[in-house]
């Protein structure tokens, strides 16, 4: 089992377990959580999946950001160095335990 | 058991389960909507992410799965019932009851209409012959995709974005294809010049038989499938398929038969309420009364509108002015597009179309309308800034690529 833990807006913390594969958007979304709206479905283009990596496994890496990414997130009035587009990170079991935060609305 | 046509009660009902219905659905509950909610969907799949269609999924690198909007027990756990597989095809807004195809009653509390549109068809000649494609829902698509490997020479008839990426699907799986636009460029009705003569190198440099101010005057068949498309000139293209992407035509004519006030699409007011009392409509066949007098096709018109009318039922009247966006995926070309150009008066084009990586900029009375931005997202974050404010800036200083956008000094209008 790989876990993932959304913090909410609201500041709540939930954990369900992901899909080995998918993006951590589509495991976001497809756990339930509303407030991300990933409204270019994950395609790079529109910065509505914006989250911030609060907690990584010690070991695991994430794959470095784009150029397109980064320019993307210069964008947001919210973005701090932990800021990423999660549409633009696999989930693989090395990430079990990640602690991600829904970044605030632009 | 309860048949199913007897008439059943909802607080509000929508109808469409696409982009802007299932973002009502999901923004009511967010605002709070405690009473009950149906999703009216004329397709039979959950709610999905429709621009795949004719990029990834298209092209067989993204399954359908991974294109719902949200999973099934989402809509169970917000408490929103999905009855898909159902068409709408009369609103009597007196007794405020929708009927469906299949002769079901839905009584409503609050209605809003998310039915997007249909394709346009061709209406010449051959346009009912077999092997005539379109793209609009996962069925469309599934059944050009079954005889995708059968095809080798494709035309396609239309120089929008849908047209267009459909092209580069076919280039990179090795049809032959050639594209039929009426116009003298592509893009025409949503991009500045510039923008249309950078595609139309991009898909000729890949191969693309482009045919500019070519109108089609019929389709030509062998045994009831289509095998050549013949042009106003005089010529005729053999294909194997033909591939269709002239616009849309708003799914509104139970809504207009209702009374609704509207033409092309249905007239709404800065809360997304049409004429009809607690009717509201959004997405791609709603004009906002006071906005440039369009209606929007974009996903980001139809969930923002969606969230406003989803306020607007909870008492939270707030008045739709979000920033229109786009984008479009060709190859390996990104386009995002922020603001609105109608209108424009002059273009500034910043960076060199050759290197694939520039941005055209849409003034009107010297002031920053919109932006197409091309493999420069930077540009397209930082535009969206001069758009929200009708900047008005010096045109050579936009150009000035050795500036970032947000270096500049404006003044706002
Ligand atoms: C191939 C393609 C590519 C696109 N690419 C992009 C892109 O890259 N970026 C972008 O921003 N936008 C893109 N768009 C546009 C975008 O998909 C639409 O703007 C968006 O889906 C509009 O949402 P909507 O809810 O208004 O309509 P839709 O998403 O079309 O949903 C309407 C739904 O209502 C249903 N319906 C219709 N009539 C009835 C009825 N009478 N009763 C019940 N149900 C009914 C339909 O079957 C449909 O499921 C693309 C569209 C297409 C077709
Ligand atoms: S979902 Fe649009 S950038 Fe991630």
């Amino acid at each position: 089992m790989a876990t993932i833990s959304v913090r909410t807006r609201d500041g709540g913390l939930h954990s369900f377990d992901g899909r080995i594969g998918a993006s951590l958007m589509e495991n976001i979304r497809n756990a339930g959580f509303d407030e991300l709206l990933a409204m270019c479905g994950g395609c790079l283009s529109c910065a509505t999946c914006h989250v911030y990596v609060e907690q990584l496994p010690t070991s695991a890496s994430l794959p470095v950001p784009s150029i397109d990414e980064t320019e993307l997130l210069e964008g947001s009035d919210y973005r701090q160095e932990r800021s990423r587009l999660s549409c633009q990170i696999p989930f693989d079991e090395t990430l079990s335990g990640i602690v991600i935060g829904i970044a605030p609305e632009d | 058991m309860r048949p199913d046509n007897l008439t059943r009660s909802f607080d509000c009902v929508i109808v469409g389960g696409g982009h802007g219905g299932s973002q009502t659905a999901a923004a009511l509950r967010q605002s709070g909507f405690s009473g009950s909610i149906a999703l009216i969907g004329a397709e039979p799949d959950l709610p999905y992410d429709r621009p795949s269609l004719s990029k990834d999924y298209l092209a067989g690198t993204k399954t359908f799965e991974r294109m719902h909007l949200r999973p099934q027990d989402f809509w169970g756990t917000r408490e929103v019932e999905l009855l898909l597989g159902r068409h709408v095809s009369a609103v009597d807004p007196t007794a405020r009851i929708v009927v469906t195809d299949g002769g079901e009653y839905f009584s409503y509390g609050q209605m809003v209409w998310a039915a997007g549109g249909d394709p346009r068809k061709l209406s010449c000649s051959g346009s009912d012959l077999a092997g005539i494609f379109y793209i609009r829902s996962k069925a469309d698509c599934d059944a050009l995709i079954d005889v995708l490997p059968n095809a080798r020479r494709i035309v396609i008839i239309g120089g929008g974005y849908v047209g267009l990426e459909a092209a580069a699907v076919f280039r990179k799986i090795g049809k032959e294809v050639t594209l039929v636009e009426a116009l003298d460029r592509v893009l025409a009705r949503v991009a500045g010049e510039p923008i249309s003569r950078f595609y139309e190198n991009e898909h000729r440099a890949r191969g693309v038989d482009l045919r500019l101010n070519s109108n089609v005057a019929s389709l030509e068949g062998v045994n009831g499938r289509v095998s050549r498309v013949v042009l106003e000139a005089g010529e005729a293209i053999a294909a194997d398929i033909v591939v269709v992407g002239i616009g849309i035509i708003p799914s509104v004519g139970p809504l207009i038969a209702a009374g609704a006030k509207g033409a092309n699409g249905v007239d709404v007011d800065e809360f997304c309420r049409t004429s009809v009392p607690d009717i509201y409509c959004i997405g791609d066949c709603a004009r906002l009364e006071n906005g440039p007098g369009i209606r929007i096709e974009s996903v980001q018109n139809a969930t923002d509108q969606a969230t406003t009318a989803a306020k607007a039922i909870c008492g939270e009247f707030k008045a739709y002015d979000a920033t229109p966006w786009f984008w479009s995926n060709q190859y390996d070309l990104k386009m995002q597009t922020v603001g609105l150009n109608y209108g424009f008066d002059s273009v500034v084009t910043r960076g060199d179309p050759a290197s694939r990586r520039f941005s055209v900029i849409y003034l009107k009375n010297g002031a920053v309308l919109a932006l197409d931005c091309i493999n420069s997202p930077r540009d397209y974050v930082q535009g969206r800034k001069l758009v929200d404010s009708a900047a008005r800036i010096d045109p050579a200083a936009l150009a000035d690529t050795s500036r970032q956008l947000n270096e500049i000094d404006f003044v706002t209008s």
